[in-house]
């Protein structure tokens, strides 16, 4: 058989598909080409090529490495188990024909701007949980974490974490739903026909068919938590230190609000060390994101429930 | 031989109905929630008459709902059994997730609509912070920004987007575009700052360190916003029946016509709707403008000249930097806040319409 004749206009048209695809490809690639080459300078330098460093690159790096890591995971710890709450809420409780509206509504979360959060974020929320900190301190401050002294503002790192939890819940959920949905119903039927009350089937049913679904929401939420800037720049009032305490005015910083806060201001050989702060972000969202799709995609072959 | 077997009379008590025996009735979780609520109320209104102070709603109805969780199971544990009662329990918790997420959405939208409402004026939307230190002023500057930056880089992202997702769902086979699939997904992960860093890095070697300007903050934007486009546009080619490009090929229309008169105007109501979510979804985005785009208080309409303001960055610059009248500045922050959810807000509300009246009819066939 003979092949078709390609004609001009499908030659000039496929040719501009495979361009724009190859575009994300290159994209990708000048973004850690770029950081990486404005990143070398800042890893060898000390305190005399920019004054922002203490000792050396490293050391700067640690503390901001720390809060990015522990502020994504307070968030989680909030937002993973809300998050599945709502789901079921919305794919198994509630009335069939609210679900898809509250669903829109829980969506409406995510289209507000981070700015907005972290207006809110100071306006609202630090001095409405500052007394329940201030409790917190008096009542609670023998346990580790809740040691005083407590913050006047309320401006801490579990304020961020909060909002952070409030920013990532509408992408969890989404994914979580979406799971939950696709579990077979014959294997729905199947446990209510045997007596199970809901919670038991749910529970033998929805959440080990979503759990690789649950799983990756986590991992992508834990993406957007370690990157998100302006809500934590705004909320937290940092000093850049180590500390595991959460209510104090001690509090460590996240490397994306550093980045927001000091940007403006850097010069000379600065800029490079915040540059190389912004590559090592974008390394570990990258792997982290990587994972999470890794997961879905595999689970999208192999799932062959239905 | 018939046998007719008489029902015995109804002696003594009726018998109990098999299938609601031993369970609450249906108002009893509604009765202990009422009360558990109003037990709250009262103990917060004997301590707010106590201390001298108003009455914390809030927290009245909180604790009241947090009260309502072990009612609910101690009863049912009482008269259901354990079964039924971690049943309960579980479905009091998983509504109480979806309450606790409406929390912050109700709040974040009563703060700033009422904050915002203060500026929301004429002069807000008329005027630029040129030369403007206490009172005054608005973010005309700022909006003409966000729409030159947001316009052109939907102008860069559109066509891009759209095409390489019609590359995956036309022409795309094998490794690259799975590679494509796999990193356009690991693309929307990807910090804003980092694309902010990015256009940055690029521009202070091609030309000097220290550089901003608005086309900077549009590629930024670009950068995010493509991933999002190719994501909702493939989507929406995924779903255009095979029968319609078999039925071009068979008229022997050629593929890259049959692509443009049959696949795109059978999607185009759903592209244009996620091409709208992506804008919105860029349009509030500070921190890669932050890095770019930098700050002015003047009106800047040259986006390849100059720094360039936006209403994220101007509404963060106004809380951050309050200047001599911190109350005029933090309403025009509120007031830039209210702005761009209402744009957010309308962009998204359009989207769902467009989504809505343009789909293409799906009876018929």
């Amino acid at each position: 058989m003979e092949l078709a004749k390609q004609r001009p206009g499908d030659r000039a048209f496929s040719g501009s598909a495979v361009f724009a695809g190859s575009m994300i490809l290159v994209t990708l690639a000048a973004v850690a080409l770029f950081l990486i080459i404005q990143s070398i300078p800042a890893l060898v330098a000390s305190h005399e090529d920019a004054s922002i460093l203490d000792t050396n690159f490293w050391e700067y790096v640690g503390p901001l490495v720390f809060g990015t890591v522990w502020a994504a995971a307070l968030a989680l710890l909030f937002a993973v188990p809300i998050s599945i709450g709502i789901a079921l809420f919305i794919s198994h409780y509630a009335p069939r024909r609210l679900a898809s509206v509250l669903g829109y509504i829980v969506d409406l979360l995510a289209a507000v701007p981070s700015v907005v959060f972290g207006l809110w974020g100071i306006g609202v929320l630090a001095p409405a949980v500052q007394p329940i900190y201030s409790w917190m301190v008096d009542n609670l401050g023998w346990f580790p974490l809740f040691a005083g002294p407590v913050s006047g503002t309320g401006r801490t790192i579990l304020t961020a974490g909060l909002v952070l939890a409030v920013m990532v819940l509408p992408i969890m959920t989404a994914i979580c739903r979406e799971v939950f949905l696709q579990t077979p119903v014959l294997h729905e039927e199947a446990a209510l026909a045997l007596g199970a009350t809901r919670w038991e089937m749910i529970r033998t049913a929805v959440l080990p068919f979503g759990r690789s679904g649950i799983i990756s929401a986590s991992v992508l939420g834990l993406g957007r938590a370690l990157g998100e800037t302006m809500a934590v720049a705004m909320v937290l009032s940092a000093t850049g230190v180590i500390t595991f305490q959460l209510l104090t005015s001690v509090n460590p910083t996240t490397i994306a609000a550093n980045i927001a806060l000091s940007f403006p201001e850097a010069y000379g050989m600065n800029v490079n060390v915040l540059i190389a702060t912004g590559l090592i972000l974008f390394i570990v969202t990258f792997i982290v994101n990587a994972i999470a799709r890794w997961i879905v995609s595999r689970r999208k072959e192999f799932s062959g429930a239905n | 031989m018939t046998m007719t077997m008489k029902p015995e009379p109804a002696t003594g008590t009726p018998i109990a109905n098999s299938l609601t025996a031993g369970r609450l009735p249906t108002p009893v979780p509604w009765i202990i929630l009422g009360t558990a609520i109003a037990v709250s109320f009262a103990v917060f209104g004997v301590m707010a008459l106590a201390a001298g102070t108003g009455l914390n709603w809030g927290g009245a109805l909180l604790v009241g709902a947090i009260l309502y969780i072990p009612s609910i199971w101690l009863f049912s544990m009482l008269v259901e059994g354990r079964r039924r009662a971690m049943d309960r329990l579980v479905t009091a918790l998983v509504t109480g997730a979806f309450v606790i997420a409406m929390i912050p959405l109700v709040s974040l939208t009563i703060t700033v609509v009422t904050f915002g409402l203060n500026r929301f004026d004429l002069d807000f939307f008329s005027m630029s912070m040129r030369n403007v230190t206490g009172e005054g002023g608005g973010a005309l500057h700022a909006i003409v920004g966000t729409l030159l930056m947001t316009g052109t880089a939907a102008l860069i992202s559109i066509p891009i987007g759209l095409m390489t997702s019609i590359y995956l769902v036309e022409y795309g086979r094998g490794k690259i575009a799975k590679a494509i699939t796999f990193f356009v997904d690991v693309m929307t992960g990807i910090p804003s700052i980092v694309a902010g860093l990015f256009i940055y890095a690029v521009f202070a070697l091609i030309f000097k360190p220290g550089i901003s300007m608005g086309i900077m903050g549009a590629l930024a934007l670009a950068v995010l916003m493509t991933p999002v486009v190719v994501r909702g546009s493939e989507e929406l080619l995924k779903i255009v029946p095979n029968e319609l490009r078999e039925a071009s090929y068979a008229l022997g229309v050629p593929k890259w016509l049959t692509i443009l008169k049959v696949v795109l105007p059978t999607s185009i109501a759903g592209i244009t709707t996620s091409v709208m979510l992506a804008i919105s979804r860029v349009i509030g985005e500070t921190a890669p403008l932050l890095l770019t785009a930098g700050f002015t208080q003047s009106l800047n309409t040259n986006i390849f000249n100059g720094q360039m303001m936006t209403l994220p960055v101007f509404a963060y610059n106004q809380y951050m930097n309050q200047g001599t009248n911190p109350d005029a500045s933090l309403a025009r922050a509120w007031a830039a806040a209210l702005t761009l959810i209402l744009i957010v807000m309308v962009l998204n509300l359009l989207a769902r319409l467009v989504a809505k009246l343009f789909a293409p009819k799906t009876s018929g066939r």
